[in-house]
């Protein structure tokens, strides 16, 4: 096992990977931007460095600061998170040739995965089931082709594209051109890349996907799919395990295609095969995530494996504990992000200072967190504050569970999309499980019933409205409005003191 | 003390006075034998009739959110010996109403001309910040008075972008 390793991520994931580090003995080395001095994953590493300022490409993104540091502190590995610079390839080769293990596939496979139409070619030669579509780029006129042959509708797609970026519906003939032309110039624009191409249109499919794991051995298992169908915005919002459409034998054809798409491309560590699947329960193959995926608890919670451990095992040459056969799955788990946004305001993101926060706990409940209160979070990163996971019985003990805990939970200070989950898992589409990738959009569409009131809790309201009043602190004469402007100006001069005195021993 | 307190366009008026056990409370001239404790700060424990309350406050200042379980109330609270906050409400109904940018960003469209009249709620300015594109909007029925960012600028959050009158 390594004795040191690098965690090249920030937020809730970077205090995961410290979490397994220190349950393992392993040191943990933490770096952070300019903005995250006090976050928590500093505080709770063994070690922290600084890496630059606020701006990702400066910091989280910057390859060789990142290495400079595994190199100075001696760290054996780099665990790279999600998101920044966890599959990027070209930092995988990097690390290689820094002499330090990338907790993750070989760059072969990260690049084969991260290019789309190589992976569709790749998949389609290993047998895995797909979307009818082209599997290369294309011009305008083989794209009316392709969609003339496959029929309407279609979805024209930029080969590099992702999060949602570079991609667009076409119901019919008429609309391909330019939607063919918009997808291209975005995508040329946000990832310098303009190839395209089709795929036909799966209306209202759910997303399920499976996670595999794989040794330097050749040993690759299927632990179990999640299903991720509660979106925003090709964003997941929701995640459970497992989906309640897939029974043993799906599960079984899912987890089969997927480690042989894993093992065709020549993978190890942990990854996810992404499906659609449409209403008659045919599953094609969508992509691969070559990283640990936000979601990864709830499959942490019905295997009772730790998958960041484990990552660091197989990383460290270890051989996979177990077998295909020995893993049962137990009960259901239910993740929801959650977020610093908006649910009122587009979901807008709502950066800022957490001045109360309440977390939920009790039995099944685990929150993956990377804030506290008192903290300003951030607003030049992704405004995830943490994860919620409930574990339970069965699929109806784990929402009313993962309800409870939400209204034990409470974000005070900034906006956060808290409220929204309840309306989900209220929804009684949700509670039978008749949920695709269109259901939460179609939710928000729905207007929320206006606050019955009829319950007496409006006085209730009220007289503690005024009771916050009468004990708030007096504010000057300002009448509370907008407290606390001076912070900044504190702080400078703080600084500025502390310069003049000489402190801070360099 | 007395609180005007304005919940889904429906005004209590709240007295308290200050005992030695806690608090003396009425509602709308009725008594309520309330037993309150702020258990934490921001967070208060109401009993009323045997029933609990765990409260919360969401935001401070006379606009505020108040969360009791998973329920949610907006209220606006306003003391009405308060000469300053008399004031303060006559002008949320007359006089300039200012377009304010929630958060540092970039200003990528205006919607609306100097000039021209808009609906309360219609969208004004878009900006755009942690990679979303945010509407603001109209805070009022009236005509746009003043703008004073053009597009592609860079904002500071609560900066004045636009006034409607």
């Amino acid at each position: 096992m390594f004795s040191k390793v690098l965690i090249a991520n920030r937020g809730e994931i970077a205090v995961r990977v410290i979490r397994a580090c220190r349950e393992m003995s392993v040191a943990s080395v933490a770096v952070f931007s300019e903005v995250d001095r006090a976050a928590l994953h500093v505080s709770k590493a063994d070690e922290a460095y600084p890496i630059g300022p606020a701006a990702a490409r400066e910091s989280y993104l910057n390859a060789a600061k990142i290495l400079d540091v595994a190199r100075r502190s001696g760290a054996e590995a780099i665990h790279p998170g999600y998101g920044f610079l966890s599959e990027n390839a070209q930092f995988a080769r990097a690390c290689a040739e820094a002499g330090i293990k990338f907790i993750g596939p070989p760059a072969a496979a990260m690049e084969l995965m991260g290019s789309k139409t190589r992976a569709r070619a790749a998949m389609q030669a290993a047998g895995v089931p797909m979307v009818p579509g082209s599997a290369r780029g294309l011009t305008l006129a083989e794209a009316e082709a392709m969609a003339d042959k496959i029929g309407f509708p279609v979805m024209v797609k930029a080969a590099a594209g992702g999060g949602g970026k570079g991609m667009r519906l076409v119901r019919a003939a008429g609309e391909l051109k330019a939607a063919f032309e918009t997808a291209q110039s975005e995508a040329l624009r946000a990832f310098n890349d303009g190839e395209i191409y089709l795929e036909k249109f799966i209306e209202n499919p759910r997303h399920i996907e499976i996670q595999v794991f794989g040794d330097e051995h050749g040993n690759v298992v299927y632990l179990g799919e999640r299903e991720c169908s509660v979106q925003r915005r090709h964003q997941k919002v929701i995640e459970e395990a497992p989906s309640a459409i897939v029974d043993e034998d799906m599960r079984q054809r899912m987890g089969a295609v997927a480690v042989q798409a894993a093992k065709s491309a020549g993978y190890t560590n942990a990854g996810t095969v992404e499906f659609l699947v449409d209403s008659a329960r045919n599953f094609y193959f969508l992509e691969m995530n070559t990283r640990l995926q936000v979601e990864h608890p709830v499959t942490e919670m019905v295997t009772g494996l730790d998958l960041v451990q484990l990552q660091l095992r197989i990383a460290a040459g270890e051989k996979l504990p177990f077998k295909q056969e020995e893993l049962t799955l137990r009960g259901h788990a239910i993740e929801c992000r959650i977020y610093a946004e908006d649910p009122e305001n587009n979901f807008f993101p709502s950066p800022g200072k957490i001045t109360k926060l309440l977390r939920p706990s009790g039995p099944g409940v685990r929150e993956d967190s990377g804030v506290y209160e008192g903290w300003t979070v951030p607003l030049d990163y992704d405004p995830m504050l943490s994860k919620l996971i409930v574990h339970a019985a069965d699929r109806p003990s784990a929402i009313a569970r993962m309800k409870r805990a939400l209204d034990e939970y409470f974000v005070g200070g900034i906006k956060s999309n808290l409220p929204l989950f309840r309306r989900i898992l209220e929804h009684p589409d949700f509670a039978a499980a008749r949920i695709d990738t269109g259901f939460l959009d179609r939710l928000l569409a729905a207007k929320p019933e206006v606050g019955a009131s009829g319950n007496g809790l409006s006085e209730i309201a009220a007289v503690s409205a005024a009771l916050f009043a009468a004990t708030a602190p007096k504010k000057n004469g300002n009448n509370g409005a907008r407290p606390e402007p001076t912070k900044d100006a504190e702080l400078s001069n703080w600084k500025r003191t502390a310069r003049s005195e000489g402190v801070g021993g360099e | 003390m007395i609180y005007e307190v304005t919940i889904a366009e429906k005004t209590y008026r709240v007295e308290l006075q200050r005992v030695a056990t806690g608090w003396k409370c009425a509602l709308d001239g009725r008594d309520l034998p309330l037993d309150v404790t702020a258990a934490q700060d921001g967070v208060l424990s109401l009993l009323l009739d045997g029933k609990s309350y765990e409260i919360k406050q969401e935001g401070t200042g006379n606009e505020t959110s108040i969360v009791i379980g998973h329920e949610r109330f907006s209220a606006a609270v306003r003391d009405p010996r308060s000469f300053r906050s008399r004031r303060r409400t006559g002008a949320a109904e007359q006089g300039v109403k200012r377009i304010t940018a929630p958060m540092p960003g970039k200003v990528v469209r205006l919607l609306v001309p100097v000039g021209s009249p808009v609906e309360a709620g219609q969208s004004v300015i878009v900006i755009e910040a942690m990679k979303m594109q945010n509407e603001l909007k109209a805070p009022k029925k009236g005509v746009v008075k003043k703008i004073t960012v053009t597009e592609g600028a860079a904002v500071e959050a609560g900066q004045s972008l636009a006034e409607v009158e």
